[in-house]
C-alpha cells in the first residue's frame, strides 16, 4: 500500500513536469526565449506545492512554514520578471516584498509562540 | 557569455527551489518540513538572483539584486529560527521516529 502511494505520487509529479516542459501557451509578455518561460512555469509548480501544504497542514505551524517560503518564492518570480521585459523596477518590489514577508514571519512566529500561555 | 553563465545559475537555483518544495510537500513533520524547505529555497532564491546580477552587470538592477542577496542571506534564518521555536513553545509534537530533542530536555532540567 505504501508502495502504491510512492508510485501514484512519482507518476502524478512526472505528469505535471512533463505537461509544464512541453505546454505552449501563448505568449503573455514579450519572451526573448523559451528558456525564461519555463523557468517561469516551473516556479508556479512550486508556489502551487506551498499552497497545497497551506490547504492541508494539520497544525498552523506548517501554514506559518509554507507562508514563508512562498513569500522567498515570490522574490524569485520579481527577479526572473526583470529579465525579459528589461524593464528594472520588478526588483524593487522584490526588495519591499522580502522586506515585508519578513515582518509578517516574525508576527506569526510570535502569535505561535504567546498562544500557549493563554490556554 | 555573461548570459551563459547567468542561465547556468538560474537553473541551479531552480532545481534547488524544485527539490525544497517538494520537501515541503512531502516529508513527515513542522520540522523537517522547516529544516528541508528553508535552506533550499534561500539558497535556489540567492542563486536566481546572482543570474540576475550576471545577466544586467554594473546597472542599477545588479546592484539591487546583490542587496537583495545579501538581506535574504540575514533575514531568512532569523525568521527560520523564530518559527521553529514558536512552533515548539506551542506544542507541536515530533514525528514518532526522532530520536532526540535537547530543548525539551532543557526545559525539563531546569
Amino acid at each position: 500500500m505504501k508502495r502504491l502511494r510512492w508510485l501514484t505520487g512519482l507518476v502524478v509529479i512526472v505528469i505535471i513536469s512533463v505537461v509544464v516542459m512541453g505546454y505552449r501557451l501563448p505568449s503573455l509578455l514579450e519572451w526573448q526565449s523559451l528558456f525564461l518561460k519555463r523557468v517561469f512555469f516551473i516556479l508556479l509548480l512550486c508556489a502551487l506545492f506551498c499552497l497545497v501544504r497551506i490547504l492541508r497542514g494539520p497544525t498552523p505551524a506548517d501554514r506559518a512554514v509554507a507562508i514563508d517560503i512562498l513569500g522567498i518564492l515570490v522574490l524569485g518570480f520579481c527577479a526572473i520578471l526583470g529579465i525579459p521585459t528589461g524593464r528594472d523596477w520588478y526588483i524593487d518590489i522584490g526588495i519591499a516584498w522580502a522586506l515585508q514577508s519578513f515582518i509578517s514571519t516574525i508576527a506569526l512566529a510570535k502569535y505561535l509562540e504567546g498562544r500557549n500561555f493563554d490556554e | 557569455m555573461n548570459e551563459f553563465l547567468g542561465t547556468i545559475f538560474i537553473i541551479i537555483g531552480l532545481a534547488f527551489d524544485f527539490f525544497g518544495c517538494l520537501g515541503l510537500l512531502r516529508l513527515p513533520d513542522v520540522y523537517n518540513r522547516l529544516q528541508a524547505s528553508t535552506k533550499c529555497v534561500t539558497l535556489g532564491t540567492c542563486s536566481i538572483l546572482f543570474g540576475l546580477f550576471l545577466f544586467k552587470g554594473f546597472t542599477s538592477a545588479g546592484i539591487k539584486a546583490i542587496l537583495c542577496i545579501i538581506f535574504l542571506l540575514l533575514t531568512a534564518p532569523v525568521s527560520a529560527h523564530a518559527l521553529a521555536r514558536g512552533a515548539h513553545k506551542s506544542g507541536v509534537k515530533l514525528w514518532e521516529k526522532s530520536v532526540c530533542d535537547k530543548y525539551e530536555e532543557d526545559k525539563q532540567g531546569v
